[in-house]
């Protein structure tokens, strides 16, 4: 039984002073990934059944490239602001919400940076 | 993790089945959870029967006349019995609502009711409403101003007074708030939809001076952030009020005091 007032329980530690940026990032990367997934898609449909180095040129054409790349960061960091509050709102042993977090983030990053580099490979003739 | 299965000791077992009152043609069974913290028995589901020829209009008439005629230790909480003081909120036929202003004849098959969910049960239908009060008390809901008061009223335009039209009328039943899932896994943080729309009531009032503060306390990723427009809150008003439209239009003020 704790002897915490209930205002003092309810205020808790206060306010965190953010999670405006997040909100906002989240929208404007939703925003962002409109075009960028239907320029995606449609690319994916027109391409269907092409030879690997119709595959390869596509991708090397310079305003590809460049949106491939933007479609990456942007998706990527999307998914993972939405993993994040996933798992604020589930998980509440705080040792396990940190840890699936930064897993998340990191892994978000890692196949990111892997994604664009293979692009980058790909657009200057690795 | 968050809990999705109830605890053993929280299992609804069947209950008592009250007699028919005699010579009742048309009759309606009324369901009831019932929970008493001085036995230690599971919470259970009695059933009434009672003569709707011989009864008030609303479910709230119907539990009156049960504790009045049947089983005098039902316990539930009301006072104005018209919409207007929030204590009769309970989960009647799986939504949240009032039971002074809700039909009994809305209704086609057995009522069924409940206590708000997710709250701790006090007795019966009664729950514990600390935390949530805790709660509007800590987004400090009265006018704030440096300026000194004014010898008469404090001015306010009939445009501006509209502003808070939608908001004023809340009677504060947490409705919304336990309809929310937001609020059911972290109802120790977020302020839910009930208290947000409050903040809003006196962030939309053109005679408050603290609209920063206010915004500095409730720009938190759990205090606010937590809304995820899910909009059960707007769905089960009992008042038709928007609570999901309060919450955005704090989010927007977030936002328009970074751009």
């Amino acid at each position: 039984m704790s002897t915490r007032t209930p205002l003092g329980r309810a205020r808790g530690l206060g306010s965190a002073k953010s999670g405006t940026g997040h909100w906002w990032a989240q929208r404007v990367t939703a925003l962002a990934l409109i075009p960028l997934v239907t320029w995606f898609v449609i690319s994916m449909i027109v391409i269907t059944g092409a030879n690997h180095e119709t595959a390869l040129s596509f991708i090397s054409s310079p305003i590809n490239a460049v949106l491939l790349t933007l479609l990456i960061v942007a998706t990527f960091y999307h998914g993972q602001l939405g993993l994040q509050v996933v798992i604020e709102d589930y998980i509440h042993t705080k040792w396990l919400e940190v840890t699936l977090i930064l897993s998340v983030k990191g892994g978000a990053i890692f196949l990111g940076v892997a994604s664009v580099y293979a692009v980058i490979a790909i657009a200057l003739g690795g | 993790m968050a809990e999705f299965k109830l605890p053993k000791n929280s299992k609804v077992t069947e209950g008592k089945e009250w007699p028919k009152p005699e010579g009742a043609t048309n009759t309606k069974a009324v369901k009831v959870y019932r929970w008493s913290p001085d036995d230690d028995q599971n919470p259970r589901l009695d059933t009434y029967h009672i003569d709707i020829d011989d009864c008030g209009p609303m479910v709230l008439d119907a539990l009156i006349k049960i504790k009045n005629e049947v089983d005098s230790t039902l316990t539930f909480r009301r006072s104005c019995r018209e919409g207007v003081c929030g204590s009769c909120a309970m989960n009647i036929n799986g939504g949240n609502t009032l039971a002074c202003t809700k039909f009994i004849a809305d209704t086609k098959s057995d009522l069924k009711i409940y206590p708000l969910p997710h709250q701790a049960v006090i007795k019966d239908l009664v729950p514990d409403q600390t935390h949530f009060f805790a709660q509007y008390r800590e987004i400090e809901p009265w006018l704030k101003t440096d300026t000194p008061a004014p010898e008469r009223e404090r001015l306010q335009s009939p445009e501006d007074r509209a502003k808070v039209d939608g908001l004023w009328e809340c009677v504060l039943c947490a409705c919304c708030s336990t309809s929310c899932p937001s609020y059911w896994w972290n109802e120790d943080r977020y302020l839910g939809p009930a208290i947000l729309l409050q903040a809003y009531r006196w962030l939309a009032d053109s005679r408050d001076e603290a609209t920063g503060e206010r915004l500095d306390n409730l720009e938190d990723p759990f205090r606010l952030y937590r809304c995820h427009t899910i909009m059960n809150c707007t769905k089960t008003c009992p008042k038709q009020l928007n609570p999901a439209k309060a919450i955005a239009s704090i989010k927007k003020m977030m936002v328009e005091r970074r751009l």
